[in-house]
């Protein structure tokens, strides 16, 4: 079947440049770090990559908060849609993204990246590894590949269209999992890690391209908005195809949160990843999916939400609940967060099911909160050390308030950020993302009380590391490295944000409530 | 009763302009204060207390400009309001916090820091060779800082805030010498008779919040006029308990004799100038309330009465100087509650008093910490008698206090007290004669509690212990009360005949009217002076012109009840302190099987349900992707068969 409106001949898209000029300004920056990775000599390497990366990701933001605000539009033969949500959060992205790189650049007085490997081409133990270890070889890809991961989110963030969408999937997933695969130490954790996360990734990522050829089926396009008409106008010939269709598309964004079942990748991908790198990836692929989930569920497939908002329903509910259960019995700080960010990911659904434009505000608010406080804390998580290697074991970190007060005093207070004690922007995140549920109706205000209830299961596993920091004796030999000034610049970002954004929220949350708005 | 009173409403208030918008500044700096010395520790050893100091009266000062540019202005625009921050405001839910800034939110400040600042001067010589004194001048700092914020609150949530911030650094200033046992537990009892208060209060706010939907001054006001009238009488008793737990009033008073534990400076600012009187701002302040409840507003005037009393009779047979001064401070302060009880005839008065007592009762406060300062930290004074001759600058500034307190013209008291008393005697029924006689009476008993201490400690036989060699107080510490014996003088003189305190409050409390008392008022005038020339005739035949015994006598039955604050301590014992050892007993048990075996089998639960979940974490790829798929084929299955 041919569609009425099939144009007869080839017509040149219009490209609103000034509209997606960020996004061309990243890829442009991570094009040249390939270059650099080639030609810049590899004492001075690491340096330039972190000034580029850095700089690029920084000018986009400012393109982004200068020029691209006047410029909403859909653009690209509507399948990139600029609007007060995508540029919100592609803002975001990019601000998040700096603390991350800066993150990554720690290198503790080493040669390269402290986190990652050398040569990631080694294998783990080899001869070749110690030689390049030995010769001051130093994975500085990371950078460029950063680059090309926050592109791919920022495309996925704005797309209005599936096969767009997909192609944003598919730009950010496969440098992560490149990127997880490169941790310098328990390498084969990380690799066994990468590939875990590659192989469900693709399994997820099959279930989205299988969607989304049952709902081009259904409509007949896979522009977001031709979907919506689609299911207002229906005629009921091919509805057995929307619900699959809806249901398999969602599966593959779900699995990108990390909501229960499809989390199972989340622990162990973030406990074997270079940490800077999971910082990252909690941070900002969580900030992409949701992005994309509020465009499609709201722009897409809204119409039609009373026939799978169940099924989200029950996603949220378990996520919330599994994420919070699991946090409990954990003993490696990195799974312990792991869980933590699954069960955030619930609650931000919850945010989501709401419905409503002050439900998009609040998500939004709640992503940007969530990431800043995500990265703080996984940066400080790289710099507690036993005998050189990072100690995530949480019996390691007892006592640490006694001998580091800061260190231990920043990571309580975004503990109780991840909490939602009041005055932290874990608190107010968690207030707007769950006020517009309550208003939605009764699911919703089930859906808050499960929210409320898995908040106090995960703020007693808290509270219990903060009692394990300050109320314990300490650990021998255990000691929290003095970070350098880019990364303490990531952490001093991350907590004045967390905190900034509890105290007086006033303004930020404005800036989410204006912005949520999408271009039809 | 009120029928030719017309009933003040809230005035209003626009937003802060000018120097009212700096008003964060009065909190704001001896907050820093508090902050740095507490914060930079020994480091700021040498300079914290003159900091202090220096912010304390920077604080004043910017109290007096805004006073400045509020006489300024014409009399209904002297309410302004500051808001400083708003938290969340989404939905239904916001929170605002800011000031008021009023005249009588600002005759608080002046009187808090100008008499706060010199008692920190003073408290320069007192404390010298106190090896802690940085520490004290900090908590003094958070005291006027959350006293200030108590008063300047533009709601009662924040009324609270500071309301316990004032217990905390009250507390820690009781404890100061917490080296002594006996001190440590007097700052703990003041904070748990305060924890009553606090919860009457709290209450009273929850309940404000139900009724009203918000805790704002505004929103309480103008929802007081639809609310029903037994709700407000509720929440005008459980502010009275509130009122009554930090002024020390009946039946709340115990914690006030024992708190003088701490060092007398503290005494001055926080247990006689400044915080016991926060009960009567609250009341003054709800006066909406109390004015559409008069049940609520009689329960007060009531208790003021019977503290008045009560607090005079203690005051008659301590010997401990400074316990005297302290059951005088509860039975003043209790002139002060019966005059807000009273109605729009009173409020104006009850602050009136509240000022004149800050100066004259800080200056004989600071008197007696010269005394002991002179006399080797003695403090009975039954060992004291003749040093007028040795402490002519601590005597002369005494006596000004001391003739301000008995009500004698033309000091400061007798403006203020003897317009109490009038107050008291206007109504209908029995309450003009049994209010009006308590506080008749009340002046009667002052009079004589009052001369004797005085003479017991300045005049008569010399009885001192054989160590001590009493001299006069260095300088920094004689100027303060110089200063404050010159406003035990003339600030009733300036503000009571001119008419200038009525005019000024006004605005706030609403018009006073014209009063009628059941008795003429020069009636009532030469009365009130009769029983105080017979209390001051007979201190003087007892304690001056007759020799002290060393050791007190045995006395008769009322001196030995009073001896022991009327046995107030042994009532607490019986009535709550057994039956609430029983009761917490029980509840830790309770608390042990029951909240506990509730708490632990959920967490034993919740972990049981960890440890199984934990097992779906096999580590292998092929079983993740099994529970996607089987999630996926859950999801649109549950999904097709609703549809």
């Amino acid at each position: 079947m041919i569609p009425a409106a099939m144009p007869s001949e080839f017509q040149a898209v219009t490209v609103d440049y000034l509209a997606i000029a960020p996004m061309l300004i990243v890829v442009g920056g991570a094009l040249i770090g390939v270059i650099v990775e080639a030609f810049a000599p590899r004492e001075r390497r690491h340096t330039v990559q972190v000034w580029l990366t850095t700089t690029t990701l920084l000018v986009a933001l400012a393109v982004l908060a200068v020029w691209s605000r006047d410029h909403m539009a859909v653009t690209l033969g509507g399948s990139i849609a600029v609007d007060g949500v995508a540029l919100f959060l592609q803002g975001t992205l990019l601000a998040l993204s700096v603390l991350g790189v800066l993150v990554m650049a720690e290198r503790f007085g080493g040669v390269g990246s402290d986190a990652f490997t050398p040569m990631g081409a080694s294998t783990p133990g080899s001869t070749q590894e110690s030689v390049a270890t030995r010769a001051g070889y130093a994975t500085s890809e990371v950078f460029p590949l950063t680059l090309f991961a926050v592109v791919g989110m920022m495309i996925f963030v704005s797309a209005n269209d599936l096969i767009t969408m997909f192609v944003g999937l598919e730009v950010l997933s496969l440098p992560l999992y490149i990127m997880t695969g490169l941790a310098r130490r328990r390498r084969l954790l990380s690799q066994e890690a990468a590939l875990k996360y590659f192989l469900l990734g693709a399994f997820s990522s099959a279930f989205f391209l299988f969607g989304a050829a049952l709902l081009y089926g259904y409509s007949g396009s896979t522009d977001l908005k031709e979907l919506s008409r689609a299911i207002t106008t229906s005629t009921g010939d091919l509805d057995a195809l929307l619900l699959p269709g809806v249901v398999l598309v969602l599966v593959g964004l779900l699995f990108k949160v990390g909501a229960v079942p499809f989390h199972s990748w989340t622990p162990d991908a973030y406990q074997g990843a270079p940490t800077p790198v999971t910082g990252f990836m909690a941070a900002c692929t969580k900030l992409a999916a949701f992005g994309a989930i509020l465009r499609l569920t709201y722009v897409g497939v809204g119409a039609n939400r009373w026939d799978w908002q169940l099924g989200v329903v029950a996603v949220a509910i378990l996520t919330m609940v599994v994420g919070a259960v699991l946090s409990v019995t954990q003993t490696d700080v990195k799974r312990l967060l792991a869980y933590s960010s699954v069960a955030h990911a619930g609650f931000i659904l919850v945010g989501v099911l709401a419905f409503s434009q002050a439900a998009i505000g609040g998500v939004m608010f709640y992503l940007l909160a969530y990431g800043a406080m995500t990265i703080a804390a996984f940066a400080i998580v790289t710099m507690v050390r036993q005998d050189g290697s990072e100690a995530s074991h949480l019996s390691q970190w007892a006592g640490l308030g006694r001998r580091h007060p800061v260190v231990a005093g920043s990571f309580a207070f975004l503990l109780l950020a991840f909490a939602g004690i009041p005055l932290t922007s874990g608190f107010t995140a968690k207030f707007a993302a769950f006020a517009p549920a309550v208003e939605s109706g009764t699911t919703g205000v089930v859906m808050v009380v499960v929210g409320v209830l898995a908040s106090a299961v995960t703020a007693f596993v808290y509270v219990r590391l903060i009692v394990l920091m300050y109320f314990t004796e300490p650990v021998e030999g255990v000691v929290a490295l003095t970070p350098s000034i880019p990364s303490t610049v990531a952490i001093t970002v991350g907590l004045a944000v967390t905190l900034i954004a509890g105290v007086a929220p006033t303004w930020v949350l404005q800036l989410a409530g204006n912005a949520s708005q999408f271009l039809l | 009763m009120h029928s030719l009173i017309t009933e003040g409403d809230a005035m209003t208030a626009s937003a802060a302009s000018g120097m009212s918008s700096l008003a964060w500044l009065l909190i704001a700096l001896p907050l820093l204060g508090a902050a740095t010395l507490l914060l930079g520790g020994r480091r700021t050893d040498r300079v914290g207390p003159g900091l202090a100091t220096g912010l304390s009266w920077a604080s004043f000062a910017v109290g007096f400009v805004i006073l400045l540019q509020l006489l300024g202005l014409a009399a209904e625009e002297r309410a302004q309001h500051l808001a400083l921050w708003s938290w969340v405001p989404a939905g239904s839910f916001d929170l605002d916090i800011g000031l008021l800034v009023d005249p009588l939110s600002v005759s608080f400040v002046l009187l808090i820091t100008f008499v706060g600042s010199l008692i920190h001067v003073y408290s320069l010589g007192y404390m010298e060779h106190d090896p802690d004194k940085r520490r004290f001048f900090a908590y003094l700092n958070l005291f006027v800082a959350a006293m200030l914020l108590l008063v300047l609150a533009d709601s009662y949530l924040l009324l609270f805030v500071g309301w316990e911030g004032v217990g905390l650094a009250s507390y820690l200033l009781i404890g100061f010498w917490n080296w002594n046992p006996a001190y440590a537990t007097a700052a703990n009892k003041a904070f748990f008779v305060n924890r009553v208060g606090d919860l009457g209060l709290a209450l009273g706010i929850m309940t404000m919040f139900v009724t009203f939907g918000g805790v704002d001054y505004e929103t309480v006001n103008e929802g007081v006029a639809n609310a029903n009238q037994s709700t407000l009488t509720a929440i005008g008793l459980l502010l009275l308990v509130g009122a009554a737990g930090k002024s020390a009033q009946f039946p709340l008073q115990s914690w006030l004799g024992d708190a003088m534990a701490g060092p007398t400076p503290v005494s001055a600012l926080i247990h006689a100038a400044t915080m016991v009187t926060a009960g009567v701002y609250l009341i003054v302040r709800s006066h909406v309330v109390y004015d559409a409840a008069p049940d609520a507003a009689l329960a007060v005037a009531l208790v003021g009465a019977i503290t008045l009393i009560f607090g005079a009779i203690v005051g008659c047979a301590k010997d401990d100087i400074k316990k005297a001064l302290a059951a005088s401070t509860m039975s003043q302060i209790g002139y002060m509650m019966l005059a807000a009880g009273l109605g729009p005839v009173g409020y104006a008065f009850a602050i009136f008093h509240l000022l004149t007592h800050g100066f004259f009762k800080a200056g004989m406060f600071l008197g007696a910490g010269s005394v002991m300062h002179g006399m080797n930290d003695q403090v009975n004074m039954r060992r004291f008698g003749g040093l007028s001759g040795f402490m002519k600058v601590t005597w002369a500034t005494f006596a000004l206090g001391w003739l301000a307190i008995l009500g004698v013209p033309p000091f400061s008291g007798f403006w203020s007290k003897d317009k109490v008393i009038e107050a008291a005697f206007v109504g209908e029924g029995w309450q003009p004669w049994v209010l009006g006689g308590a506080a008749l009476v009340g002046a009667g008993i002052t009079a004589f509690y009052m001369s004797r201490l005085f003479f017991m400690t300045f005049h008569g036989e010399k009885r001192w212990t054989d160590d001590v060699h009493p001299h006069e107080s260095p300088k920094v510490m004689t100027i303060p009360m110089i200063v404050l014996a010159g406003g035990s003088a003339f600030l009733g003189l300036a503000l009571g005949p001119t008419g200038a305190i009525t005019s000024w409050l006004e605005p706030v409390v609403g018009e006073h009217g014209e009063e009628h008392p059941v008795l003429a008022v020069p009636v009532i005038l030469t009365l009130t002076l009769l029983v105080v020339a017979l209390g001051l005739f007979l201190a003087w035949r007892m304690y001056w012109r007759d020799d002290v015994p060393e050791v007190a006598p045995r006395g008769s039955v009322l001196t030995r009840a009073a001896r022991v604050d009327l046995y107030q301590d042994a009532v607490n014992e019986g009535l709550f302190m057994r039956p609430g050892v029983h009761a917490t007993r029980s509840l830790v048990f309770a608390d042990a099987k029951g909240v506990d075996g509730a708490a632990g089998g959920l967490a034993a639960l919740v972990g049981g349900l960890s440890s199984r979940l934990r097992h779906l974490q096999t580590g292998y790829a092929r079983s993740y992707a099994l529970t996607m798929l089987t999630g996926v084929v859950a999801i649109l299955g549950v999904l097709w068969v609703i549809q």
